[in-house]
């Protein structure tokens, strides 16, 4: 451990949960908010109304100034890989960039070629064109997603691959078992209809605005109809892939699934816990402290959703730190020690290999494959230290659940309201559906929360933490950038939110959108 | 179909992949040039629309064709990824920076309440423009002349100077630093160059294409300057050449010169390219009414050809694409520095794609294209920048 810089590793890892919780404040709309806009031009080009179009303009101009500032936080992600995580660019490039590439190639070359018909296609090109290109706006943006969540879900689960001892790194066997492992599935599909939710709650609270102060009244039920009614096709889907993602996590990351329960001592007909208050802890990575001060559990229902058995055994931290032997569960204690054979064995091998020695080289490989799965765990002697924050884990996870159930019952009532014809009647809906905005956009980040701190010290499952990742470059250069990046953000974040309202305002006032 | 070539074939289809796609950005790089010209072209309010909104329907092309060639990098030389970025950690991250403030000038510059202000952000493409092209031609330079890292035995490098990078455009106590901002400022002149000649093209107003083709000559003149004295140096200069055999690196006398000889057909591209280059630039220049609006494809085309070239100059023949200066043995090849083959494989099939891409970009760019900007559309355009 004493090699490693560990304030160099920590502002590395803010640097990028920086760049990523920025650029995640700006991409789960345009997911959406692509399709939506999509779905409205298909309904003006059918029936020929201007008041489609004008709702078309809107959202879309709305679209245009989130995409633009999306495209500004994205692209420093791709390349920090290389800048401030090298060691972790060679030693997964060979199936990590891969994605990369493919989703240049693929998404973002069709993405920003027909985003530029879509916005400066009115009276250029055929009306068919152009609503095409609104299409393969929203299919480009959601292919983009596709790429890079394949590459996050192979760190969360590496599969498909082998680790190649003479390069130093993983090379891919199979490209299908990268693209089509169950957790790379779970992880578009959740997380593109998080997307879309978050979407749908924009344009149901912009137009319940509307509704509030009594202006463009038609313009805001239209709008209001489509968002409700592709939020709530998303929701159901968000529950679903939620609920499949978890027992995933539960497979493959069993640390960050007791994480976010909080669940310390492992049990057979383990309890949900609705909801929880953790108790202040001098040191949230000690299991021997944490305890809840306050739960509200549903018996059995966790082990229901961890294996579909409300039997099953769902281990805790101190299960996985400890081991279980009742339950097959070898403790960090002996991975750690696996571990570092691991690394030794890889070192002499190396060794031997310059010193032309083969038969000292084989023996060390051998020795090298058999203990490779625990590679990673080499890195440490604490086994505390491979315990995730568990209290910001737990209140992240619960907090995203208990969101979405709020999202799905808003878009019912919603919808309800609107077909009574009584939605501008029941306001303290409509102010509801305004100030769930901001708790869309606290959900999707908790959801980012849970899937990245919870995988805590992981880069990539078992194999590499951020330690041995991080590029080998003085802090101070990491901190100036941090600071930098933080600034540049904060101040266009601040530029997108005052034109967005602007143009909210503009057009309430029928001023139009521009 | 790609299972049955060798691995080495395929580390050079990869190079020229990757090759294209650095050659298509410097292309593409006219969005870039354009900006730095906006203020010293248009004189009034409707003239710097016009010229902003030209560049603003192309702008986001460029910056995927970058993002592509970053990607492209990782996932076929991903030990050039992670010395090169994660060494000249400064140089990376100005370029960065400059078109992290460019993605959102075009859609914010003109909105209501957008903070910063026009200027701000007419400002911000300035710099995107000034430090994206001189950064980048600088950085490609030193595939040429070499950077200072090394790299171990479990393939982690380590970057030797302390001020990651910014010495291979200010150590001028380095001849190689004047090759190295000899191809940055000529890139910079070029991109200025094709941002004129994409006006011509683009633009349909008489006194501002008056104005910029004012500034044509002057522009290609200062990039043939620079350009020249890069490409001379560089031709004279040892090269970086590695044995195909033992793979041991060794200084080269000549390297670059020797590799124009030994691939002839990679000449023919550089000479045909430059020539293009240079008869776009005539041709607009001095018979503009007629050939004014063509200028950026002949150039545009030159361009590419010249810059793929180039990249095929450093990259095969036995050639390190990116040399250490600090440890020979380190320099990296497209033998030592590329994917398994069985990820050159499986990109190879993505690959196929490349033509399709390219095909539907030039419909939809030939759509947009029918009718140039003009001042009256300016006016009328809700979605105007």
């Amino acid at each position: 451990m004493e090699q490693f810089d560990l304030a160099l590793i920590d502002w590395s890892r803010a640097q990028f949960a920086l760049t990523a919780m920025y650029h995640w404040i700006f991409v789960p709309l345009t997911l959406g908010l692509s399709f939506i806009v999509a779905i409205m031009m298909t309904i003006y080009v059918k029936t020929g109304d201007e008041l489609w179009k004008k709702i078309t303009k809107f959202w879309m101009t709305l679209f245009g100034i989130n995409f633009a500032i999306g495209v500004a936080t994205g692209i420093i992600l791709e390349f920090e890989f290389g800048t401030n995580w090298s060691n972790y660019s060679w030693f997964v490039g060979d199936i990590f960039g891969a994605p990369l590439a493919i989703e240049g190639i693929m998404a973002f070359f069709l993405e920003s070629t027909f985003i530029a018909i879509l916005f400066f296609g009115w009276g250029r090109v055929k009306p068919g064109f152009h609503l095409l290109s609104a299409w393969l706006v929203a299919i480009g943006s959601n292919l983009s997603a596709l790429w890079i969540l394949v590459a996050n879900a192979w760190m969360q689960n590496p599969v498909g691959m082998q680790f190649n001892p003479d390069t130093a790194r993983n090379e891919m066997l199979n490209f299908w078992d990268v693209l089509f492992s169950p957790t790379a599935i779970n992880k578009f599909l959740h997380t593109i209809s998080s997307g879309y939710v978050l979407s749908a709650v924009f344009v149901v609270g912009v137009s319940a605005w509307f509704l509030i102060k009594k202006r463009n009244v038609i313009f805001a039920k239209r709008s209001m109809v489509i968002g409700a009614v592709f939020g709530l096709l998303s929701s159901f889907y968000l529950i679903l892939t939620g609920d499949e993602s978890a027992r995933e996590v539960f497979r493959t990351q069993p640390m960050k699934f007791a994480a976010m329960e909080g669940l310390y001592d492992g049990e057979t007909n383990a309890p949900l816990v609705v909801i929880g208050l953790m108790k202040q802890l001098p040191d949230p990575q000690n299991p021997n402290l944490e305890r809840f001060a306050f739960k509200l559990e549903i018996p059995n229902l966790l082990s229901y959703m961890a294996a579909l058995n409300p039997n099953a055994f769902v281990p805790g931290i101190r299960d996985l730190v400890h081991g279980n032997e009742e339950h097959g569960l070898m403790s960090y204690y002996e991975k750690i020690e696996k571990g570092k054979i691991a690394i030794q064995a890889l070192s002499d091998y190396k060794t031997a290999l310059e010193a032309k020695d083969q038969a000292t080289a084989d023996v060390n490989l051998k020795l090298f494959k058999a203990n490779y799965a625990y590679f990673g765990y080499g890195y440490y002697d604490d086994p505390h230290s491979l315990i995730p924050h568990v209290p910001l884990t737990f209140y992240s996870f619960h907090l995203m659940v208990g969101l979405g159930m709020h999202f799905l019952i808003l878009f019912i009532v919603i919808l309800v309201l609107i077909f009574r014809k009584k939605i501008e009647k029941v306001r303290w809906v409509l102010y509801v559906a305004l100030w769930t905005i901001p708790l869309a956009y606290i959900a999707s980040q908790a959801g980012w929360i849970v899937a990245e701190l919870g995988r805590q010290p992981w880069v990539v499952q078992d194999l590499m933490p951020t330690l041995s990742a991080v590029s080998n470059i003085d802090k101070g250069a990491v901190m100036t950038t941090f600071w930098i990046f933080a600034i540049t953000f904060t101040v266009l974040l601040i530029a997108e939110i005052k034109i967005m309202v602007s143009q909210i305002v503009s057009q309430s006032k029928n001023e139009g959108g521009h | 179909m790609f299972e049955n070539l060798s691995y080495l074939a395929l580390q050079q289809y990869w190079w020229a992949i990757v090759s294209l796609l650095g050659a298509l950005l410097v292309f593409m790089f006219f969005v870039q040039g354009g900006q730095t010209m906006i203020r010293c072209l248009g004189k009034t309010d409707n003239e710097i629309k016009m010229l902003v909104n030209s560049l603003g329907r192309k702008w986001d092309l460029t910056f995927t064709t970058l993002v592509t060639f970053g990607g492209a990098a990782f996932a076929s030389f991903p030990l050039f990824y992670s010395t090169s970025f994660g060494g000249a950690y400064w140089v990376w991250m100005l370029i960065l920076f400059a078109f992290i403030i460019q993605a959102v000038s075009y859609e914010y510059r003109t909105k209501k309440n957008n903070f910063l202000g026009a200027k701000t952000y007419e400002t911000f493409l300035f710099l995107n423009g000034f430090l994206g092209t001189i950064l980048i031609g600088t950085a490609v330079a030193t595939f040429f002349t070499g950077s200072d890292f090394m790299v171990n035995n479990m393939n982690q490098s380590h970057w030797m100077s302390p001020w990651r990078g910014l010495e291979l455009a200010f150590d001028f106590t380095r001849y190689a630093t004047f090759i190295n901002l000899s191809l940055g400022l000529g890139v910079f002149f070029l991109s200025r160059v094709l941002g004129i000649l994409y006006f011509f093209n683009n633009i349909n107003d008489a006194t501002l294409l008056e104005r910029a083709h004012k500034k044509l000559l002057t522009n290609a003149a200062l990039f043939l300057v620079f350009f020249l004295f890069f490409l001379v140096n560089i031709l004279l200069i040892d090269g970086f050449g590695y044995d195909p055999v033992t793979k041991e690196v060794s200084l080269v006398p000549y390297k670059y010169f020797n590799n124009l000889i030994e691939m002839p057909v990679n000449t023919i591209i550089l000479l045909l390219g430059v020539i293009m280059v240079l008869l776009g630039i005539y041709r607009a220049g001095f018979h503009f009414k007629e050939c004014g609006s063509k200028g950026i494809w002949i150039t545009g085309l030159g361009t590419v050809l010249t810059v793929f070239a180039l990249f095929l100059l450093v990259g095969l023949n036995n050639t390190c694409f990116y040399p250490s200066i600090s440890d020979l043995q380190s320099s990296l090849t497209i033998e030592n520095a590329s994917s398994s083959k069985y990820t050159l494989v499986a990109m190879s099939y993505v690959s196929l794609l490349v033509p399709f891409v390219l095909a539907y970009i030039w419909y939809a760019w030939r759509s947009l294209n029918k009718k140039s900007i003009t001042a009256k559309e300016m006016e009328d355009d809700t979605h105007a920048y």
